[in-house]
């Protein structure tokens, strides 16, 4: 078990480069020329070289993704073309924006998703199995900006409940749990809830139902054991698989929340991202998704590592 | 090719054994290569066997013997670590040999599930069609052939010809099967377990099946079972296999009747005894059989035996034989191992 | 002490089933599993029940602790299990009679058992929730109930997980969870058909020992009519959800009388039959889906005669202690 913890660790080193090459690279594929984001379309020929060389874009690849990388590992992601300011210190407010709104999402998805799916699991074919069933998968299919802005025209517009736009009165960088900055989160993570609260319904469902059908059940019931103590079973069989679902569901969350995150001007990731591929702003992209992306290994190493430790069918050496 | 697929003729003549089986070994690696410890699952190690011309030859044995792993050995299922098998004087799969294609075509194989043995999606009809189709038989005569099957084995075509496999009982699947199996005119057949998922009734008449159509198509089987009255029925020789190895050889009457190993000695007295009058008081054996992974040196049985002494766990017993046929590997039962002289095991 | 008295009293049963009947209900059809059964068990009697799969043996045997689907089941007719009006005792009082007083074991050991619990923990629970004794306590229990039933290093066993014992362990393992709490009988359905034929031995002879240590009564299903000789005190053979004939053990396997329980010793492959041809039985079992009038083995039955199909035949006594559905089985015999 030591060994295998120590071997999924070192496991990040050649998985983390990969990515970073990934996203290095996904940029140069993309058309466009992120000069000309930068300059007036009259420039003339020389001074777009001069940009070009001033940024290093003039240099072969391999040298540009090493510059690049090199300075990443110092922390150093580099400047914004258009902002012309340090990249890192934004995307580590935007980033503290995102987790606070993917956490509160993705948990509100996964406590409702676990709660409908387990009843609907255990009441399998009945009315009320169709109508959770039948919510999760209206969530899953209702598109994610379209429900955000029927909320804002509802409470917002309408009712006049909750402020639409923004993450409160700190701004992007002074977040605080407390109701003027508490009120703005509502409607976001509530759109955001909506999808992993459908997906983790429709995965527990299906578990435990299969659960239920399992000949171990019939033992329990068979041993006088009441509803409550085989439902501590049925839990402990599901667990390890949720638990990956979860996982999965808000890494999801942390990169997949752009609409949202525009339709709400939520000053996080996701926005900063909209922004960037709007812009050509190439350093922000690559910084924005290499830090997403390493979220999502990091996330993924936990899951597997926490799967591991609770469920002892898995043997790992 | 001729639009009509006959049986192969026979090449070495009634002398020349069907199925020479020299020295086949399997092992499995277990456990991944980055953890280092590299394990081996000896499945089969060394099986020797001979089966003649139209004879039945019985393999027994519990769970983790080998028998299984062997069948597809024999079967080129899968690849052997060491070993070669030779059908009718040719080696299989070697260059110069008897290439696989033509192999296949004289060897088939019965499963225990008889679900999983038939695609799902096929009539019944289409499913025995299908072999000699591939051998390039038209599909009008490979229908008419597969019809002829049915028959053969007891279902009216006009009645089930069109159905699909879960459409029909366990036993009937496994009739399906069979008519499959001999669609393409084998010459030998292997049967792997192939009634132990049915109720006794149905058991019956698929046994009775079997025996007929031996007779009929001058057959050879090879049929592994774990019941020990079902082998007793059908086997003209006996295969007492114990965790990878040959335990016993020998003729039925001699295996059934004068049992020389001790672990076939306990496996007959295992069988519930159908007289209560006559019930048993002790297990013939204690613990369950071991796990394949590591297993013990020397004889194998030793750790379950009661026999055991000190020259068990150090010598592996070779296999030999008192005659020609009954052949046992046991210190024990051979004069002049040096068993005598052993130590006796402190358990 | 009072057992040995109620086991003297006549009259006074273990089990009693009077024209009990089961049946799952879908929307497709309605699968009639059980019908009209009647069955005693004495206290510290071994009854095996005898059929072929689709008999109803092991539904009937799950009837006994109202352990079928939930939902899916309709079951009518009579049945005390330990003193228990079991048609009308409530959920919350059967949860108590369950594990407790009537307990049971299972083919497959290991999907019987949960995968994520350890050995100790399922027995322990079983103690924990019928006598409320503390965790620890029952851990304790559970060891002395693995050394009862002879699994060798007991200690460690009890924080082993199913996957990591064998066979044979893992029915052990079963069998002390089932006799926790010294239940006063005992359900098996075929504890012994997926192990190997040396072990199935060693667990046919411990559950017999336990059976007479704890003075436990068994119903005991199973197809294998070996198995049966070494455990059964008496065999009822069941066919198509009814029971066909009852007899000690002795005088069943010495001469069964029902033409069915004929067909299925004679098409039972034993020692010295080599050469011959086994007898067998013709067809297969009636759709359970439909409604049968008369014998159900009519259709099937080298000595039916129109009375077969007319009605279903009553129970004859042909000597004491021996019951045959069979209108003609003098003939057949």
């Amino acid at each position: 078990m030591f060994y295998y913890v120590v071997r999924r660790i070192i496991y990040i080193i050649p998985i983390s480069l990969a990515v970073s090459l990934v996203c290095f690279l996904l940029v140069h594929i993309a058309p466009g020329d992120p000069i000309d984001a930068m300059v007036a379309p009259d420039t003339p020929p020389v001074v777009i070289e001069q940009v070009r060389a001033q940024f290093g874009l003039d240099q072969p690849l391999p040298v540009q993704f090493g510059i690049w990388l090199a300075k990443v590992v110092q922390g150093d992601l580099g400047n914004s073309l258009i902002k012309g300011r340090p990249i890192a210190a934004d995307l580590l407010s935007a980033s503290a924006n995102t987790f606070i709104l993917a956490m509160t999402g993705g948990l509100l998805g996964v406590l409702i998703g676990c709660v409908f799916g387990g009843i609907a699991g255990v009441y399998r074919g009945t009315w009320i199995d169709r109508v959770l069933l039948g919510t999760a998968v209206a969530g899953v299919s209702v598109p994610h900006y379209w429900l955000g802005m029927v909320m804002v025209i509802i409470f917002s517009v309408n009712l006049n409940l909750l402020p639409a736009m923004g993450a409160g009165p700190g701004g992007s960088t002074e977040w605080a749990w407390d109701w003027a900055h508490i009120q703005f989160l509502i409607l976001p993570s509530i759109t955001l809830c909506v999808i992993p609260a459908g997906l983790v319904t429709r995965t527990v469902r299906g578990l435990v139902s299969d659960i239920m059908s399992q000949d171990f059940i019939t033992t329990l019931r068979g041993k006088g054991l009441r509803r409550s103590g085989i439902i501590n079973h049925v839990i402990q069989n599901a667990a390890p698989t949720v638990l990956a679902v979860i996982g999965l569901q808000l890494a999801n969350l942390m990169g997949g929340s752009i609409l949202v995150e525009t339709v709400f001007a939520w000053p996080g990731t996701g926005m900063m991202l909209n922004n960037a591929i709007f812009q050509r702003d190439i350093p922000v992209l690559q910084a924005t998704t290499l830090v997403l992306a390493l979220f999502f290994v990091v996330l993924n190493l936990v899951v597997d590592l926490i799967q591991t430790a609770i469920d002892p069918r898995i043997i790992r050496r | 090719m001729a639009n009509e697929l006959n049986q192969l003729p026979d090449r070495g003549g009634p002398a020349q054994p069907l199925l020479i089986v020299n020295g086949l070994t399997k092992h499995f690696p277990v456990g991944s290569l980055l953890s280092g410890g590299k394990q081996l699952v000896r499945a089969v190690d060394g099986l020797s066997l001979t089966v003649a011309k139209q004879e039945t030859l019985g393999i027994v044995g519990e769970s983790g013997c080998g028998k299984s792993t062997a069948s597809r050995l024999i079967m080129s299922l899968i690849e052997p670590t060491a070993g070669e098998v030779i059908f009718d004087g040719e080696v299989v799969g070697s260059r110069g040999g008897l290439p696989l294609k033509d192999y296949r075509r004289q060897v088939q194989m019965v499963f225990q599930d008889s679900y999983a043995s038939l695609n799902p999606r096929l009539t019944i009809e289409e499913s025995i069609a299908y072999g000699p189709k591939v051998h390039g038989i038209p599909h009008a005569k490979a229908v008419e052939r597969a019809n002829d099957l049915l028959e053969a084995v007891g279902l009216i075509p006009a009645q089930f010809a069109r159905r699909f496999p879960h459409e029909l009982s366990g036993g009937q699947r496994q009739r399906v099967n069979i008519a499959r199996a001999l669609a393409l005119h084998p010459r030998m057949l292997i049967l792997d377990e192939p009634v132990s998922a049915l109720d006794k009734s149905v058991e019956a008449q698929v046994l009775n099946l079997l025996l007929d159509l031996k007779a009929q198509f001058g057959l050879t089987y090879l049929f592994i079972s774990h019941d020990l009255n079902v082998v007793e029925h059908v086997a003209d020789r006996v295969l007492v296999m114990y965790l990878g190895r040959v335990a016993e050889i020998g003729p039925v009457a001699d295996i059934f009747g004068a049992p020389a190993h001790p672990y076939t000695t306990a496996l007959l007295a295992s069988r519930p005894s159908m007289d209560p009058r006559r019930r048993r008081t002790e297990p013939p054996l204690k613990g369950d059989p071991p796990n394949p992974i590591n297993p013990p040196s020397g004889c194998r049985f030793r750790t379950r035996c009661s026999l055991a002494r000190a020259l068990c766990a150090a010598e592996t017993p070779a296999l030999s034989s008192s005659d020609s046929q009954h052949a046992v590997a046991c210190h024990a039962a051979t004069p002049g191992s040096g068993y005598a002289q052993s130590e006796r095991m402190v358990a | 002490m009072n057992e040995t008295v109620s086991q003297t009293r006549t009259g006074d049963y273990l089990v009693r089933a009077r024209d009990l009947n089961v049946a799952f209900v879908s929307r497709e059809a309605t699968v009639n599993a059980v019908n009209g059964i009647d069955l005693d068990l004495a206290f510290g009697e071994v009854l095996c029940i005898l059929g072929e799969s689709g008999s109803g043996k092991s539904v009937t045997l799950r009837a006994l602790m109202r352990l079928n689907p939930k939902g899916k089941t309709v079951m009518s007719g009579e049945l005390s299990v330990a003193g228990h009006d079991m048609m009308a005792l409530p959920d919350s009082m059967l949860t108590s009679v369950r594990g407790r007083e009537v307990s049971m074991i299972f083919q497959e050991p290991m999907t019987a058992l949960d995968p994520v619990f350890t050995i100790g923990r399922q027995i322990g629970e079983t103690i924990v929730r019928h006598e409320g004794i503390s965790r620890r306590e029952a851990e304790q229990r559970a060891l002395d109930l693995l050394e009862l039933v002879q699994i060798p290093s007991a200690k460690r066993r009890l924080s082993a997980y199913p996957h990591e014992l064998s066979g044979g362990l893992r029915q052990r393992a079963m069998i002390a969870m089932a006799i926790s709490c010294r239940p006063k009988l005992l359900l098996a359905d075929e504890p012994t058909t997926a192990l190997d034929a040396t072990v199935q031995i060693q667990i046919l002879l411990l559950l017999r020992r336990l059976q007479q240590e704890l003075g436990m009564g068994v119903i005991f299903v199973t197809h294998d009519l070996g198995v049966a000789g070494e455990i059964a005190d008496r065999i009822a053979v069941m066919y198509a959800g009814r029971m066909v004939e009852q007899a000690s053990v002795t005088d069943f396997i010495t001469r069964p009388l029902h033409p069915y329980a004929q067909g299925l010793m004679g098409a039972t492959v034993h020692s010295g039959m080599r050469g011959h041809r086994l007898t067998t039985i013709p067809g297969s079992p009636p759709d359970l889906r439909l409604p049968i009038s008369g014998c159900a083995f009519a259709a099937r039955c080298p000595h039916v005669v129109n009375a077969c199909r007319a009605a279903l035949p009553p129970f004859r006594h042909p000597e004491p202690g021996r019951a045959v559905r069979c209108v003609r089985f003098e003939e057949a015999a």
